[in-house]
This record gives C-alpha cells, structure tokens and sequence, in this order.
C-alpha cells in the first residue's frame, strides 16, 4: 500500500480503513463537497483504498471552476481596460473566458496583478490613487469575510478608485439543487470544514432532516477525509440521518461571528449561476445596495456581455458529479493545464486537474 | 487559494485601522489579518486562510498539519513559492 504512508499516522489510517471494511455491507455514494478533499482523496489514493462499493462523488466545491464564465468574461473586459489595475488570486489567472484568460490580457498590456490577500488590493489601491483598482472577490462562505472586509476597510479609508467584483456562492443551496436532482445519486456528505468554520453547521441541520441525509463537517488532511468517510458509513449503514463534526479542532456549531458579522454587512444573498450547472437560486452574495460605490459591477459597464463555453468541455457534469473527470472525451487530449478548456483543469483545487497531476489517465472501469 | 494554512503569531500591531499580525508558517512569514479574531494572541497558533486568521488551533493539530502540507508540497502551492503556468507574473 504505498499510499498509505503519506497519510501522517499510517497506524490510524490502517485502523480507520479496517474499520470501514468491517461495517460496510453494501454499496454507497458519498459526495465531498471541497475541492481540495478531492485533491486529497485522488493524491491518496483514498477512493481505491475503500471497500468495493463506496463510490466518492466529486462534488462542486471548487470556487474557481463555478465561477460564473459571464463573471469572468466581465473580469477580462474591465481588465483590459486603460487605468486599472485588476487584482485577483493566482487561481483565476489561467482560468478561460469565452475567447481569452487573464493572463493573456495581462500579456497584451492590461495591467493584472496576482494577490495572496484581498488586503493587498486595498494597499493597491492607496498607492494608486490616479488608477482604478478592482479586486476580483471569489469563493465560497470561507473567503467571502476576507473579501467583504476589502469594501468596508476602503470605505473607512475613504479610497474612491477601489471597487469589489464579486461572485461568491454558498454550500447549503448547492447541497440542496444536488438533493433536489431527479439524476441524485449522492447518499451522503462530507461537508467542506473551513467553510463551516467561518458559518458554523446551523444551516446544515435543516437539510439533513428534510432529506434524511447524514451530513459530516470534516477537513481536507486525509485523516479527516477517512474519519468523515467513516463517520457516514456508519450512519448510512444504521440508517441514521444526522449532522456531525469529524473536525471539531477547527470547527465550532456557532461559527466565527465576526467573520459573519462584516459579511453580513456588506454581502446580499442573490440567485448565482453556477458555471456549467445552472442559476442556483438565493446561492450567491453580492455586494449590497450600501456599498453600491464600491461595487465594480456598477462601476464599469460590463452587464451586456455574452458569454460562449467551448463545446468540448463537460465540466457541469463532473461539478455534478454525473461524470469523473477523467470520462470527459477532451480529459488530457484537447484539455490539459497547459491548455485547459476548462476551469476544473487549472484551478488547484479542480476534479480534473487533480485527476490530470495524480495520473488518473486511463478511464475508470466502473462508472 | 482555497486552503487555510495553520501558523504561529509572532507580532501583532495595528496598521490602517486593522489588526494585523506576522504569522509564521514554518519558514515562511506572512502579514495576517486578526479582525476576525479580536482575542488571539501571541504565540497562539490559528488557521489562516487568503491572509486572514479564522480560528484558533492548538499547536499540536497545527504543527503536525503544517508538516503533511509541507510533505506533499501545498505550502509551496499556496504561497506561490512554485512554478508554474502562471510563472512571470509573480
Ligand atoms: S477535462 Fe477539461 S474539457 Fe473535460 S470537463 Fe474537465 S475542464 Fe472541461
């Protein structure tokens, strides 16, 4: 098992994985909802390591990959733009638009710049005051305070030449739209820790009753992924419905209130269109009507953009969970990091790119 | 991007109207945000994720998932200490 020593404590792995053969009796589908427990679990090996039966289902948990493709289409056009200076994370960078990335608009003379903290952007923009700076906010519950808190920072700053593009999306509606499908497979969750570290596991309560789904917070280490692994199992197998915490050392019911206390301030709940899904509704915060000055959006006039996916790439179906990545036709052919189609390949947290660096090739036999 | 790294405070100060802290990730040393976290203090370990402090993580959780990140090469990845296709832009 040359996967097993990379796990920190071979011995607890070994035990959780004899612990899992033991109580499983029958087949089951598990969805992970965090992109970067897919990566956790095709670098592991963990899907092969589990009994015959127990599928994992890689879920949408990839913030870069849902991105809308009319967001980032926007992203590129005030990019491009003469006096600005567009911030973003490294991710977004190489993520395909409709006909360009960022990366290109930055070789053709845009001024792109990559930040590791939204906080950079703000400094961007206090040292800019003749340029027009805008950040390009992504991702789920976990970066929205991180992202949140650049408006509130620019307005207590009194900086008029910053502005926030903001797309972020929600679990909770997401789990809900994957519930509601008529093509449901998934039987149980791994629910993504950090998010519920920033929101807590409230909202998730609800959900596990109304479906009858057992739902397990748990981290991205590939301790936590088998112990959250197990955790629902046991629950599937005693018919048991219930919200639990594999990952209580980083996750508390109640949440980190001041993280959602500046969200809550400058963030509105709004319908999103997830990339290659669909509108998910009330699953998306955008900037509220308070802090419209500071809302990019609203700024530059970007809202009459068409937006064209390539025709090759599956990636709804794969952030579905209906196909692996590596069941995509363009998967390592027309699709590769180096020349991705889609957003699942270059994002570091992307099912595809995690299939395409661990060598998940051939196609799958069972499916 | 979307990882929360643990790391250890260092220093904190106030610059801009915000809490800020020199956080220590094994070796390398980054500028985090404390707003989030208005009573962590020096010495305390926490997870930080895009340069804001989320939570409070005892030191021994902390430094066994900063070894395993380190061992298959996410600290690198998340700081952008790697090549790759976004390489000249850093
Ligand atoms: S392999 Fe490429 S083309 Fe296929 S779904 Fe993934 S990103 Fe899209």
């Amino acid at each position: 098992m040359k996967y097993l020593d990379e796990f920190g404590d071979p011995a607890i792995a070994r035990a959780l994985l004899d612990d899992i053969a033991r109580i499983v009796t029958k087949p089951w589908a598990i969805m992970e909802i965090c992109g970067g427990q897919t990566h956790t679990i095709i670098r592991n090996g963990i899907d092969q390591l589990l009994p015959g039966g127990i599928e994992l289902i890689h879920g949408p948990g990839c913030p870069v990959c849902v991105t809308p493709l009319e967001t980032i289409d926007r992203a590129m056009a005030i990019a491009a733009l003469p006096g600005v200076i567009f911030a973003s994370f490294g991710d977004m960078i190489r993520v395909p638009g409709s006909s360009v990335d960022l990366f290109q608009i930055k070789a053709s003379g845009g001024d792109v710049r990559i930040v590791y903290s939204p906080l950079d952007a703000v400094r961007i923009a206090q040292a800019n005051p003749d340029k027009q700076v805008v950040f390009f906010g992504i991702g789920f519950e976990t970066t929205a305070p991180a992202n949140a808190m650049t408006v509130q920072l620019a307005k207590q700053l009194g900086l008029r030449n910053f502005s926030l593009l903001a797309s972020h999306v929600l679990v909770p509606p997401a789990i809900t739209a994957i519930l509601d499908s008529p093509r449901r497979r998934v039987q149980g969750f791994l629910a993504a820790g950090h998010v519920c570290t920033v929101m807590g596991m409230g909202e998730y309560l609800p959900l596990v009753e109304k479906y009858h789904v057992p739902i397990v917070v748990t981290g991205f280490e590939p301790l936590d992924v088998l112990q959250g692994i197990r955790m629902v199992l046991v629950q599937l197998e005693s018919g048991r419905a219930e919200l639990e915490n594999a990952y209580p050392r980083a996750v508390s019911a109640e949440g980190n209130l001041a993280a959602q206390a500046v969200v809550r301030d400058v963030f509105t709940v709004c319908d999103r269109a997830w990339r290659g899904i669909s509108v998910i509704p009330d699953s998306g915060w955008r900037v509220a009507d308070k802090y419209a000055e500071f809302d990019a959006e609203l700024r530059f006039d970007v809202s009459d953009i068409k937006a064209t996916e390539s025709p090759l790439c599956h990636s709804g179906e794969v952030l579905q969970g209906f196909l692996k990545p590596n069941q995509c036709p363009a998967f390592g052919q027309e699709c590769t990091p180096r020349k991705p189609l889609g957003a699942p390949m270059v994002s570091s947290e992307g099912a595809c790119a995690a299939y395409y660096h661990f060598r998940r090739i051939q196609t799958p036999a069972t499916a | 991007m979307c990882l929360g790294v643990p790391g250890r405070i260092d220093k904190i100060w106030q610059g801009d109207g915000v809490r800020m802290a020199a956080v220590d990730f094994g070796g390398v040393r980054k500028e985090v945000c404390l707003e989030f976290l208005p009573d962590i203090e020096v010495g305390d370990y926490t997870i930080v994720h895009v340069g804001f402090a989320l939570t409070k993580l005892d030191e021994k959780s902390a430094l066994e998932t900063l070894e395993l990140m380190r061992s298959v090469g996410l600290l690198d990845e998340e700081f952008g200490l790697v090549a790759d296709p976004n390489e000249g832009l850093r």
